[in-house]
């Protein structure tokens, strides 16, 4: 086919017309005066109480970040994406991020299971990365670019034991609830025990929806151990709890992490009486004293997330909040360059957060110490700190 | 002695309910030849209605009770008319399909209306737990038995000296036959799914006390139910009765004698074995025989 001159005109100029208008679009993306972080939390689906959270806490976090002026002047911009806590559709995001949206850093996912699926491909993008997942897979052994704010087992484990070796007890028993998270709890229990001279003298799990423990805990009140741990999330240990109560095992019981909200003392009611957990600080900003090196960080966040979105703050949103303040922090002066903002949050030490103070370092990419937990008591239906 | 004690109450209690979710599907199969997959969720609506008449709008138990169990057995009829009967051909696999998508849905629709949250409740009388040498019995685990025992009764009752019970056994036996003698047994196909659903809304308000409700707790409760059926033979109400405590009973002495793990295996375990063994249960002969 041989087209007129006059044709052949026409269509050069429309090609270059359009790669002019398209290269515009792709300069305006480069030298566009924001950065661009990206977010992908599971907004929906089973793991929303994380995912929503967090997806509100860093856009507050921006806005505040925002307000006070930038990172040295320029704006900072999210693009955030629903995982729905699906591991394929993490990556799927995960990949636009990098791609079309060319983002400067990537905050979440909120679940181990999407973080894991995501971190190949933010490796091979070599792009600084800050988990909201919990999981200490996630940070261990340590992979550069890859960063985690939510504290771990590790520290909940060693503040219960270092209460539990306080009162003198060496025998515990522990009943976990059989999925991931109670599975990596029994890994740390029996793992650290030793460490602080304690015998896990019975170990039992049960289903995440089991009506009845009453026969793992009879097996486990046969060693008479001086304490039991049960470690699973809502609504198991409010079973365990009632079943205590009505066995009447007068051993004390201590709970997780995962049971650490208003949730729990509702479910398992009068039996939720005088069992001992550790928390993150934020369920009992109240009561900490004006010394706390997070005091104020947290105060700020409770009020301007409760005024902002008119619902009871959660401790899950703090990990978005923590990223986008440490990634901000380790972003100033270096002009958008990945590996000086991996550096950057390499160095960042005593950066007082919401679910701790941070100290990263090159062998630890979580910065939390057992510190970041404290150990609270369940009097008259409300949290009371334990000395 | 003292543990052995204990087991079985925990034994006796859990399997008290799936006998009572075992007679649902027994119940239902042997008036329609149907496996009802989505009886767990209506257990699952039982509970979360009794949770929220009882404890959310502080209702007395026995109202609360009553609506509950009437509410889903309204439930079960709306299900037969809507997603059964309009089936333009009901082959028995299209129609486990439709209550496998139905499960999906109910549970759904619960999640859309309880949220995501568990929920939980205050036993029925607030008795102390009875001491039997050193082992706990709960008051709410009689509450369970007594009400399943009277259940029972009054079912063989119905089916053994009433016109309608002995017209849904006819309909049992054989339809058309049933239909010749005059038994209008679309009205009997009816009745069996509103008292089918109606005993999982039983299940789930006796047990609402004693766990957690919350929108997905029907599968696994369906399915122990299931077995619980199959062991004792599925359409019988007796081998239903049976099958769930035996059931029930095994599981808790498995977790004490062998492991917390193998709670859940005992029952696919043994669904497995009476596939294999006896496929027509234990109770049951091999032409099922029905109420």
């Amino acid at each position: 086919m041989i087209l007129s001159a006059k044709w052949r005109t026409v269509l050069t100029a429309a090609a270059v017309a359009v790669f002019m208008v398209f290269s515009q679009v792709c300069l305006a993306e480069a030298s566009g005066d924001n950065y661009k972080i990206g977010g992908i939390f599971s907004v929906t689906g089973p793991a929303s109480f994380l995912g929503d959270p967090e997806k509100k806490s860093m856009n507050l976090a921006i806005e505040e970040i925002n307000e006070a002026g930038g990172v040295d002047g320029r704006k900072l911009e999210a693009v955030i994406y629903d995982t729905e806590g699906d591991p394929s559709k993490t990556v799927t995001s995960v990949g636009k991020l990098i791609n079309k949206d060319r983002v400067t850093a990537i905050i979440g996912p909120s679940r181990t299971p999407t973080t894991l699926a995501a971190i190949p491909r933010v490796q091979r993008a070599e792009l600084p990365f800050i988990s909201c997942a919990a999981g200490n897979k996630i940070v261990e052994p340590i992979k550069p670019w890859v960063f985690k704010t939510a504290q771990s087992d590790i520290q909940a484990v060693a503040s219960i034991y270092k209460h539990i070796k306080q009162k003198g007890i060496k025998k515990v028993g522990i009943i976990t609830v059989a999925n991931a998270f109670g599975e990596s709890g029994k890994e740390q229990l029996q793992e650290q025990a030793s460490d602080f001279g304690i015998a896990v003298v019975r170990s039992e799990s049960f289903g995440a929806d089991d009506t009845d423990m009453t026969a793992q805990l009879t097996k486990i009140r046969q060693e008479d151990p001086g304490a039991i741990i049960c470690w699973g999330t809502n609504p198991g240990p409010a079973v365990v709890a009632k079943n205590i109560k009505q066995l009447d095992i007068k051993t004390p019981l201590y709970m997780s992490h995962g049971v650490a909200s208003p949730k729990f003392i509702e479910l398992a009611g009068k039996a939720a009486e005088d069992i001992l957990l550790p928390t993150g600080k934020i369920l009992v900003a109240d009561l900490l004293g004006e010394d706390d090196p997070q005091k104020q960080v947290l105060s700020n966040y409770i009020e301007a997330y409760e005024s902002r979105y008119n619902e009871t703050v959660s401790g899950f949103g703090g990990y978005a909040y923590d990223a986008v303040y440490l990634l901000a922090s380790a972003m100033k002066g270096t002009g958008g360059d990945k590996e000086k903002i991996r550096e950057n949050l390499e160095n960042i030490s005593n950066h007082p957060g919401i679910s701790g103070v941070f100290n990263f370092s090159k062998t630890d990419h979580n910065g939390l110490d057992p510190s970041a937990f404290v150990m609270v008591r369940i009097k008259n239906g409300d949290w009371k700190l334990v000395e | 002695m003292q543990e052995i004690l204990q087991y079985l109450f925990s034994g006796i209690t859990n399997g008290a309910i799936y006998a009572v979710i075992a007679v649902g599907f027994s119940m239902l199969y042997s008036s329609t030849e149907l496996i009802n997959f989505a009886h767990g969720e209506f257990v699952m609506l039982g509970a979360l209605s009794m949770v929220t008449l009882a404890a959310g709008f502080g209702w007395p138990l026995v109202p609360a009770f009553v609506l509950t169990v009437a509410a889903v057995g309204m439930a079960g009829l709306l299900f037969e008319r809507l997603a059964i009967r309009p089936v333009r051909q009901p082959d028995h696999i299209v129609l486990i399909i439709i209550t496998v998508g139905a499960s999906i849905f109910l549970r759904g629709l619960g999640m859309l209306i309880w949220g995501k949250d568990a929920y939980s409740m205050q036993p029925f009388s607030d008795h102390p737990p009875i001491d039997v040498a050193g082992a706990k019995l709960l008051a709410q685990s009689i509450w369970i038995l007594v009400i399943v025992m009277a259940l029972t009764a009054g079912l063989h009752l119905f089916y053994r000296r009433t016109l309608t019970g002995k017209a849904m056994s006819a309909c049992a036996v054989s339809k058309k036959a049933a239909w010749i003698v005059g038994i209008p047994t679309k009205w009997m196909v009816l009745l069996a799914f509103a008292l089918a659903t109606a005993m999982g809304a039983v299940a789930g308000a006796i047990i609402a006390p004693v766990t957690m409700s919350s929108y997905d707790m029907g599968t696994v409760l369906g399915l122990k139910g299931f077995c619980a059926a199959m062991l004792g033979g599925l359409g019988s109400l007796w081998g239903a009765i049976l099958g769930g405590f035996l059931l029930g009973i095994l599981e808790a002495l498995g977790v004490g004698f062998v492991s917390s793990g193998l709670k859940d295996a005992t029952a696919f375990v043994l669904l497995l074995l009476v596939l294999y063994v006896r496929p027509q249960g234990i109770i049951g002969s091999a032409e099922v025989k029905r109420f």
